[in-house]
Formats: structure tokens, sequence, C-alpha cells
């Protein structure tokens, strides 16, 4: 006979009354403001019945534009979770001086860090940039659809499932404590005993496969479903920066999946492979996670060049300058981004020849950079520039992207690098890059696209407020960082001896307090473009004179995307259109054949997501019956073939006199 | 090319059409080109199996060496196995070719049981292993055999699963495209894990056994 406690063990594995923190009053206060407004938006969505709007033609949708959308959202609210993390870090960090303690213990000030940087990577860049991939490739070859919408879907809830993972850690146990990509032997079991390192893994490695998934399907659109007359060579630059950052998100993240599944083993099984004893090698982690790693960079930039490049062509209205040479300048970067991974561990004391051959090798990625950022110059040089958001965003970045890439070759040289691992100089570098090169990046798409997606451009005053206190914030926020690393101070401290340090962590909390000012602002920017679309609405469909395919159909597109399939003659093919005179046809619309919606990629997401918390937990019957649950969904899954429907002609002739009305009305 | 619902630019040099009036669905091999990509990055998951075993290959920890632990014998039945397998889904796949259906679904079956035997033989391995208390706890030698050798026999276990799976659902569509298709992605599933275990044949048991 079971006694209780066993019994207890049983069905509830390591999970008890303990794991939630009321003893943490921050965390509680978070825990119920989280819970008043969850509870307030659920309220709404039942009182407004708007879960049936939302299943039917959010959740189980299998439209690129919509799924591009939610990851949108998704990326938003984990900004918000990731910045409130980086806010308490810089509160401790300015005023946690000699006797002051500051408000955070050091196992709570270490999962924040950890948190801010897996959610800022994971859950905030990579949906933010693959959010945007999915909205604009399609449309920009011209196809209706992803080569597999059905995986499409799928990926975005495992991704979700991630997410709600690492939330779900915040009020229930606690998240690893590791910084964020887990070094052993800390990550280990003899070190790290808890639940936050398995946390860490699961929602990696349910994100991941989402993540690999999504990759592998934007691959195959590209390559398979350009519309007639695309060659490699006439597609727009932001599908080719895309087209390699999922080349590279198929060759890089397999990687992080084996390796994550190696450290899972190590934990779950008791093998060793990244122990200090029994032949095991730590370092083997090191090398295996930034072989992911360091590709994972690039694969967060390369759509930021993407976008840059279309924002220019298009404010500044011509061509992009030397459209060749980015193409080659990406793939090459692509190719070496491979090769420099050793950079980030040089002082592991591999020696003299390796370290300088990663050194070199890492150089030598500023060379295609550097010539991408003087084709935009040679862009605008001449160019009728106008100075609309997106642009402005696009000029910040080669400010600022330029010092955060001269900062990371003065890392890539060994020896300054003995100085600087792992010091606040490194921290100011990656989120110069990161910041002033991605996330600069995603607001110009943003601002660019927004239009296109909803019909209405966005407010033009809140993002300039946006827009500077962003630019301002982020150079107050890290520049201090910069002089704190040559100064010898190095990442993840929570407390601080010498008081002639202060200033400059407090100059940097102001800039921390600039850029939640420029977050506001963006939501600002939302809340009141929502409240004016009338005022803002864009009939043609074309708000900024545009060059690429999406421009050409109506905004927000229709479910199909273009009634008739386009078939392209020139670079900016739309530009080209409308400079051969090309007139909208009006007549002869066919039914179209697109994908059914479908609720498998919820479920099966679902199961695998209640499969990583029952692992977390040591609840292994729950686990056994979600990962058995996920198997049999997904067999069943297969067992429909009927997963296309036709949406008749005289649909499409309704939506597309609609848009001839809307553009007669125009003139 | 002219057609009087194609966008044909009157007065231009050429005739330039700028959309095709005709409906063009999902391009054809997707499928194929996504679910070799698929193929390449599973390969990457190998990969670094493999690289583990190259680094771990010889941290025995003081612990029983490749020499003591395996049986050549035992692992070339085993590779036989699954070397006819790769040859009997061949078989299968001619006969899909020719429409035949119910020669497809026996050389399936004959696929699934050498798949099976090859599994059960693994099992056995492993389980004789760690009665001699060789498990993947003993050495980092030993973790990164288990983890490579069991990912491998994971895999065909999966494939065994949807094995089956794809003769029910044969036998109740038969061969139509969607099951061709299938077929044809696991067909390219098997032969590949037929290739990564050519590799652990000669790369783990062959040249660890030798002195």
């Amino acid at each position: 006979m079971f006694s209780n406690l066993d019994l207890q063990k049983l069905i509830f594995g390591r999970l008890s009354l303990e794991a939630i923190p009321y003893h943490e009053p921050i965390l509680l206060a978070t825990f119920a403001g989280v819970g008043v407004g969850g509870a307030a938006l659920l309220g709404a969505l039942t009182y407004f019945r708007l879960w049936g709007y939302l299943w039917k033609e959010w959740f189980t949708s299998v439209d690129h534009k919509k799924i591009g959308i939610m990851y949108m959202v998704l990326a938003l609210v984990m900004l918000l979770r990731g910045f409130a993390d980086a806010l308490m870090m810089r509160t401790q960090q300015s005023i946690a001086f000699g006797d002051n303690n500051g408000f955070l213990p050091p196992h709570h000030y270490d999962q924040v860090f950890t948190a801010h940087g897996v959610i800022m990577i994971f859950f905030m860049a990579m949906p933010f940039v693959t959010g945007l991939m999915n909205f604009v490739v399609p449309l920009q070859i011209g196809a209706r659809d992803v080569a597999f919408p059905f995986l499409n879907n799928f990926s975005f809830w495992m991704t979700v499932g991630g997410a709600v993972t690492v939330m779900a850690s915040l009020f229930v146990g606690e998240f690893a404590r590791t910084g964020w990509l887990a070094f052993p032997p800390l990550s280990e079991a003899a070190y790290s005993p808890g639940v936050g390192v398995d946390y860490y893994i699961w929602s990696l490695q349910v994100a991941g496969i989402g993540t690999l998934l999504s990759g592998i399907n934007l691959i195959a659109t590209i390559v398979k479903m350009r519309a007639p007359g695309m060659t490699m060579m006439k597609m727009p630059v932001f599908c080719w920066t895309s087209l390699c950052t999922n080349v590279l998100i198929v060759a890089s993240f397999p990687v992080l999946t084996a390796v994550l599944a190696l450290l899972s083993l190590d934990r779950y099984v008791g093998t060793n492979f990244f122990t200090n004893d029994l032949g095991g090698n730590p370092m083997m982690y090191f090398n295996l996670i930034w072989v992911w790693g360091h590709p994972e960079v690039y694969i967060l930039i390369l759509p930021a060049f993407g976008i840059f490049s279309e924002v220019t062509s298009t404010f500044c209205g011509k061509r992009l300058f030397g459209y060749a040479s980015m193409v080659y300048a990406t793939v090459v970067i692509t190719i070496l981004s491979y090769l420099v991974w050793l950079h980030h561990f040089f002082t592991m004391g591999s020696g003299a020849s390796v370290n300088s051959f990663f050194g070199i090798t890492t150089m030598i990625i500023s060379i295609p950079t550097g010539a991408k950022i003087f084709n935009w110059l040679f862009t605008m040089y001449r160019g009728r520039i106008r100075f609309e958001l997106p642009m402005m965003w696009t000029v910040a970045f080669m400010f600022t992207f330029t010092i955060g890439g001269m900062t990371g070759v003065l890392l890539a040289v060994p020896p300054a690098d003995f100085m600087l691992h792992n010091s606040l100089f490194l921290v100011a570098h990656f989120h110069n890059v990161i910041i002033g090169g991605v996330f600069f990046g995603v607001m110009a798409g943003i601002s660019y696209w927004f239009p296109k997606a909803f019909g209405f451009k966005l407010d033009p005053f809140w993002g300039k407020m946006s827009f500077w206190f962003w630019v301002v914030g982020f150079y107050f926020a890290f520049m201090p960082l910069y002089v704190l690393g040559l100064m010898g101070v190095t990442r993840r401290l929570n407390h601080f001896d010498d008081p002639n340090l202060q200033i400059w962590f407090v100059t940097a909390a102001f800039g921390a307090l600039l850029i939640a000012a420029g977050i506001g602002s963006f939501l600002m920017q939302l809340f009141v473009s929502v409240r004016n679309r009338e005022a803002l609405r864009d009939t043609t469909g074309d708000p900024w004179n545009g060059r690429t395919l999406e421009w050409s159909t109506s905004s927000p597109p229709p479910e199909y995307n273009f009634a008739f399939t386009p078939m392209i003659h020139d670079l900016d093919a739309w530009s080209d259109m409308k400079q051969r005179g090309y007139v909208r046809p009006v007549h002869g619309y066919r039914s179209i054949h697109m994908p059914k919606s479908t609720g498998a990629g919820v479920i099966i997401a679902g199961l695998c997501t209640v499969f990583g918390l029952a692992m977390i937990w040591y609840i292994w019957w729950l686990a056994a019956l979600s990962l058995l649950g996920a198997l049999v969904a997904t067999i069943v899954h297969t067992f429909n073939y009927d997963r296309d429907f036709t949406i008749p002609d005289y649909e499409v002739v309704r939506v597309e006199d609609r848009r001839t009305r809307a553009l007669l009305a125009k003139v | 090319m002219s057609h009087p619902t194609t966008g044909v630019v009157a007065g231009s040099d050429q005739d330039l059409q700028f959309y095709v009036a005709e409906e063009h669905g999902h391009a054809e091999g997707g499928t194929m080109l996504g679910f070799w990509i698929y193929l390449m990055s599973d390969c990457l998951i190998f990969a670094v199996l493999f690289a583990c075993y190259g680094v771990y290959g010889r941290s025995y920890a003081a612990g029983p060496t490749p020499a003591n632990l395996f049986d050549l014998g035992t692992v070339a039945l085993n590779t036989s196995m699954l070397l006819l397998s790769s040859i009997t889904y061949g078989f299968a796949m001619l006969s899909m070719e020719k429409n035949r259906i119910g020669a497809t679904q026996l050389w399936l079956l004959v696929t699934g049981l050498f798949g099976v035997a090859f599994v059960g033989l693994e099992l056995n391995e492993f389980v004789h292993l760690i009665h001699e208390g060789a498990g993947p706890q003993r050495s980092a030698f030993l973790s990164a055999f288990f983890t490579l050798v069991g990912t491998h026999g994971l895999h065909v276990s999966v494939g065994i699963i949807w094995l089956m799976t794809l003769m029910v659902q044969v036998a109740q569509r038969g061969l139509v495209p969607e099951n061709k298709r299938r077929l044809m992605c696991l067909s390219m599933f098997w032969h590949f894990l037929d290739v990564v275990w050519i590799g652990v044949f000669s790369f783990v048991y062959l040249l660890s056994v030798l002195p």
C-alpha cells in the first residue's frame, strides 16, 4: 500500500504548495496583477462572446497573415514581460551599493537575468521576426499561402507553448538561475537541483520545434511558390534575407534541440555528458550551444537587414543600390556565421592558433555587413528621402549598429577579449546590435507593414515619441555599460562595493526609464491609431508608393492574397508594373482553392506543452498520457484527407468589386 | 499568349502579362522538398550525437571499453535486418508504382517486421549491457553510445508506427496521390535511417572494437 506521501508524489510529482512563491511579495503582487488582469481579459472575451470568433477566425486559422499577426501579438506581450525584468535589474544595480542590498535577493535576481535573456531572444525577438516573415514573404513572392499551412499554425502554437511554460515558472516554482544559456556544470542536477533549469529546457524544446518547422515551411515556400517570372535574383531583398535566415534556422536549431536533450539526459537519467566526473566535459556544451547560438544572432539580424533594405528603397523612391551585392553579402554572412562560434569563449584556452582562426573569421564578417551599410547609404544618396517613421528607424539603426559592429570587432581580438570576456562591455555590445539592429528593424517593419495588415496607418506623432524615447533611452542605458565594462565590471552582479560606479548605473537606469516611455508611447500609438483609424485609413493598398508585390493588393489583403497570381518581369515588381501602366483586372475572376482551418495545431501543441510541464514536475503519468495523446492526435490528424476548400467565384467577385469601388471612390 | 482576361498592356513594346488567369495551386514537389529539408535537420541531430561519440568515445572513466562490450556477431545480424528492410521497402515502392495495392501492403508488412526485429535485437543488447553494469550512467563513453544508438532506435520505432498508420490508410483509400506522397516520404525517412546506421555500424562498432 502507498502511504499518503507516496500517493501525493505519484500524482503530483515534486509539485507541492511550496512551489507557489507566496513568501515573495514582488512575485505575489505580480501574480495578483496578472491574475486580476487576466481574469478581466477572459471575462471581457466571454462577455462579448468573442471566444467562438477567436477560435474560428484566429486560433485555428491557417492563413499566413493571421498567424503572422498572432506571432506579433505574442512577441509584444513577451516584450512587456522581458522589459519588466530589465527594469528590475537596472533598478537593483543602481541602488545596491555598500550597505544597501537592493530589493532583489541573489536567488531572485539570478532568475530575473536568466528569464530576461531567454524571453527577449526566444519569445520577443524570434516571434517578431517570424511574424514579419510569415506575414510578408508570401505576399512579396505573389503566393496565396505558405507551403504547409497547417504546420504554420502548429509552429505558432508550439512557440506559444514555450512562452506559456516560461510564464508559468514565474508563479509556480522558479526559473533557472544559470544565465540564458544554462551552462553546465552549474545547470547540472548536482548544482541546480530545482525545477528552474527544467523549465528552461522544456520551454526551449517546445518552442524550438515550432521554430524549426516554421523554418522548413518558409524555405519550401520561397523555393517552390514564387510567382511565375520571379527568378531568385528578382526576389525582394527581404525574401532573400528570410530565405537565409530560415536556412540558418534549419541548420542550427537541431543542434540546440540535441544539446538540450543531452543536458536533460544528464539531469533526468544521470548520464555524464557535461558533468565534471566520469568522463564528462562541460566545454562540449559550450561548443555545441554556441554552434547554435552564433547563427541564432544572424537569424535575428538578417530579416532586419531585409526590412531596412525594403524601407530604404521605398522611402528613397529608387532601386536598392547594389542589389546583387546585397544578396551575396547576405549569403556570405549566412556561411560565415557557422565559422565563428568559438569567439564566445576565447577564454576556454584552446590555444593561439584556434583563437586566431576564430578571431579572424569574426572580423571578416564585418566586411559583408559593412558592404550592406554602404549599399543603404548609396541608396539614400541622391534619393528623394521621405523621413517617415520606418525611415527614421532605419537611419537610427545605421548609426547605432555601426557602433555596435565596431565594438564587436574589438571583442573579436582574442587578447582584448580576455580582458572584456563576461564584462558589461560585452553586455553593452550585444544590446547595441540586438536593440540597435534587430529591434529597430522590427519597429521599422511594424510601422512599414502595419497599414498593409490592418488597412490604416499608425499615428505618426506617438510613433515619433516612441522613436525618440527609444533611441535616446538606448544611448543612456547602454553607453554607461561600455564604460563600466572597460573599468572591469563583470556581468550578472546584484551588488557592488565601489561607490564610484554608482553614477554610471544610475545613468543606465535613467536610460531604461526613457525606454519604458518609448514602449509606453508605442502602446499609445497603437491605441490612438485604432481610435483614429478612419482618419488614418488607406484605401489604395499602397500608402507608401511601395515597390514590391505586397503593395499591389488591397489592405488588408483578401484571404486569398491575389485574385490572379501576378507575373513578374523585373526586380521591384510592383514599381515596374506601375511604371508600365498596369491596369487592375476587374472581371474574369475564378474560384480559388484554399486550405481549411483546423484545430489540430492548437490541440497537439497544447498536449506537447502539458508534456513539458509534466516532465518539469516529475508527474510521470501525465507526461506519458500527454505524449501518447500528442501522438494519437497527430495520427488522427493524418486521417483527415479533406483539407482544402474552394472560395467560389462569386465570393471573389464580391470582394474584388468592393475594392474596385473603394479605388474609384478615392479617385 | 493573348487572352481576353490577361493584363496585356496596349502599346508597350512587348506583350507583357502581369498576371496569370488560370489557377495554379500548390507547387508540385513542395512536400518532398520540405521533407528532405526536415531530414537534413534530423541529420544534424545525428551529427551532434556522432560528434559527442567522437569526443567521448574513449572516456571510459575506468569502466568497460568497446572491446569488452560489443558483440560484432549480434551487430552484424542487426545490421542485416535493417539493410534488408531497406530493400523490401524498395520493393514496396516498386509495387506502388505499378499500383498493386496487395503487393505494396505485403512488402510494407515485411519491412515493418524487419524493423521490429532490428529494434528488438537492439533493446536486447541494451538490456544485456545494463545488466553487466555498463549502463548509460557508467561513463561518458557509454552515455554517448546509448544516446546515439538509442536515438537511432527511437527513429526506427517512430518509423514503424508511421508505417503501420500508412498501411491502414492504404487499406482504407488505396494508392491515392496523398498516400503515394506519404509512402515516398516514409521511404526517404527509412533509407535515411539506413544510411545513419551504416555510420553507426562503422564508426561506433567497427572502429571502436579495433585495437
